[in-house]
């Protein structure tokens, strides 16, 4: 099924209007399609699930009460938003001001043109997809200085700072994770990177060799301090800088920088997938189907396990937020450069001198590996048994009585 | 070599505290929330459950008030107005007037110890939001009454036994200072 987009515009007009009009058309209809109907709800409900999630992890319920278990929640945030007087300080840059939000914004759905949802189902396939992807998001980061410098405002100018130099550090890191996939894939496109892999775990690479896999908590590490999450939410820390660089913004701007935020969780977890854990693939047959026969049940089922992935890495880093506190600066910046970087490169260089020694990959080598995972998962999740039955506060569910 | 040993432990510990960690928040995220969803998802309303002794919005009796303005005089803040007039044709005295401004109300309970028949009473009542301040003022007098006058040998009426027995009751247990 080599179905893209531009077959799709070019049979409903056929002839009639220039390619490249055609292709433009395309770009904006699938932008708006992207935005309204899987970015902005993801990001929303990411941002009541987040809620959720951490109010739990916290002992206590969460928004409950917008729609049923509170998931409108985030339409309720967004009517509160819009209906919000937008302040632009009299001292700002207003130009620059203005712009900011929308820089960031763009930095982070520009990351949707080369997310493969499944084997047809992606925007646009580029043949430097990881690449372009590391540059698109490092836009974020203009728009998060810009907003930090127009503001005219100490915190802001900090937030803005730390972001840029948290953001320019930790790129680093991700980027030499993302070259151990590239070596072992041998291409930059998203969809070359997931082909290369296959639907069961000894087929991903996060378990072709022990390398890899610490690469892979390298680069999902670097992907939360790159997306200013807990506990790398320095330019926003709000002990220290009030809000950082969202201190000035009010109303629809405050939100787009939170849209960004949250719907960025998507986008790392979908990184992550794509490169590590196979992304869409899934059995050739399932229960004596055989999915090429079916392609509509073959695509909701890429859609399905892709989303998974991505969605449960989501997850992981709600529940890390609700985990860790802040690092400080100076421990950030110890972290990436100290350790962080040079671990990378130990697995890249790792990578490469195994890929030597066994070209084709070592099957002994990817199950111990793989073994050697479920173990520790095995070991915490009855680290978690242990700790719900050894809880020294009892469940006391009525303080009033 | 010292360095790297460090090196080696500070990533192990980094490592370990994390996963510990992690298995923490990830018991609780299954465990039960201990939030009382106040005020409407909750089994039982919070008043019923507060202690006797709790001193909450006060309440006056006026069925065996006595008028003599003790509670009013012993208020520290003044948030107690008790008007008292002679009428004419029952030669008796009548409440015209016994406000208590739960705006001011600091709740130290010396009106209810000061009472000499437990009228005046903290209930378990605590939910005073209103628009207006003025909604705060509770009036307990609506039409002239005659004032309590207790009778000597006791009540006869039995309405009246039952409310002068609560009254005692409430002096004896809760409005009476400890030793």
């Amino acid at each position: 099924m080599d179905f893209t987009v531009q077959d799709l515009i070019a049979t409903l007009l056929p002839g009639a209007v220039p390619a490249a009009l055609g292709y433009a058309l395309a770009a904006v209809a699938v932008a708006f399609a992207v935005l309204s109907f899987f970015v902005a709800p993801l990001a929303g409900v990411t941002s009541w699930l987040e809620r959720r999630v951490w109010a739990r992890m916290q002992s206590r319920v969460g928004p409950n009460r917008v729609g049923p278990q509170g998931i409108l929640q985030w339409l309720a945030d967004g009517v509160k938003n819009i209906q919000k007087e937008d302040i632009i300080p009299a001292s700002a840059d207003r130009k620059l001001f203005l712009l900011a939000p929308y820089v960031v914004f763009s930095g982070f759905l520009g990351a949707f043109v080369v997310i493969p949802f499944g084997s047809w189902l992606i925007p646009a396939d580029l043949n430097i997809g990881i690449l372009y992807l590391l540059a698109i998001t490092s836009l974020v980061v203009v728009g998060i200085l810009m907003a930090g410098w127009s503001s005219n405002n100490k915190w802001s100018l900090l937030g803005g700072m730390r972001s840029a130099a948290q953001i320019v550090s930790y790129e680093i890191p991700a980027g030499v994770a993302v070259l151990t996939v590239i070596f072992l894939s041998g291409t930059l496109s998203m969809q070359g990177i997931i082909k290369a892999q296959g639907w069961a775990p000894w087929d991903w690479f996060i378990f072709y060799n022990p390398f890899t896999l610490v690469a892979f908590f390298l680069f999902f590490t670097a992907a939360l301090a790159e997306g200013n999450r807990t506990p790398f939410d320095i330019p926003e820390a709000e002990s220290e800088l009030v809000a950082g660089y969202v201190t000035e913004y009010s109303g629809m701007r405050f939100l787009f920088f939170f849209f960004a935020e949250w719907g960025n969780l998507y986008v790392i977890g979908a990184i992550a997938a794509t490169l590590f854990l196979g992304g869409w693939q899934i059995p050739a047959t399932i229960f004596g189907v055989t999915m090429a026969e079916h392609p509509l049940l073959k695509g909701v089922l890429e859609f399905a396990v892709f989303f998974v992935k991505a969605y449960f890495w989501a997850f992981v880093a709600m529940w890390v937020r609700g985990t860790l506190p802040r690092v400080r600066v100076d421990q950030l910046m110890a972290m990436c450069w100290k350790y962080m970087v040079p671990m990378s490169f130990i697995c890249l260089f790792g990578t490469i001198v195994l890929l030597v020694i066994w070209p084709e990959g070592n099957t002994a080598l990817t199950m111990a590996t793989l073994a050697v995972s479920c173990l520790i998962v095995l070991y915490f999740m009855w680290r978690v048994v242990y700790q719900i039955m050894h809880s020294r506060p009892t469940l006391y569910l009525k303080p009033y009585v | 070599m010292n360095g790297i040993i460090e090196y080696c432990q500070n990533v192990r510990d980094t490592v370990r505290s994390i996963f510990e960690g992690m298995t923490i928040t990830f018991s609780h995220f299954v465990r039960k929330p201990s939030t009382v969803q106040y005020p409407d998802r909750i089994a039982q309303q919070v008043q019923e459950t507060l202690p006797l002794r709790y001193r909450g919005i006060l309440e006056v009796d006026m069925d065996i008030c006595t008028g003599c303005l003790a509670c009013e005089r012993v208020c520290p803040i003044n948030c107690i107005a008790i008007g008292i007039e002679m009428n004419a044709e029952t030669k008796q005295r009548d409440f015209t007037l016994f406000d208590i401004d739960i705006c001011k109300c600091m709740y130290c309970g010396l009106c209810m110890e000061a009472c000499p028949t437990g009228s005046i009473r903290h209930t378990q009542e605590f939910e005073g939001a209103c628009n207006n301040p003025a909604g705060l003022v509770r009036h307990f007098i609506t039409e002239k009454v005659p004032l309590y006058k207790p009778k000597k040998g006791g009540e006869t009426e039995p309405r009246m036994i039952q409310k002068v027995d609560i009254g005692k009751t409430y002096m004896d247990e809760i409005a009476e200072p400890e030793n």
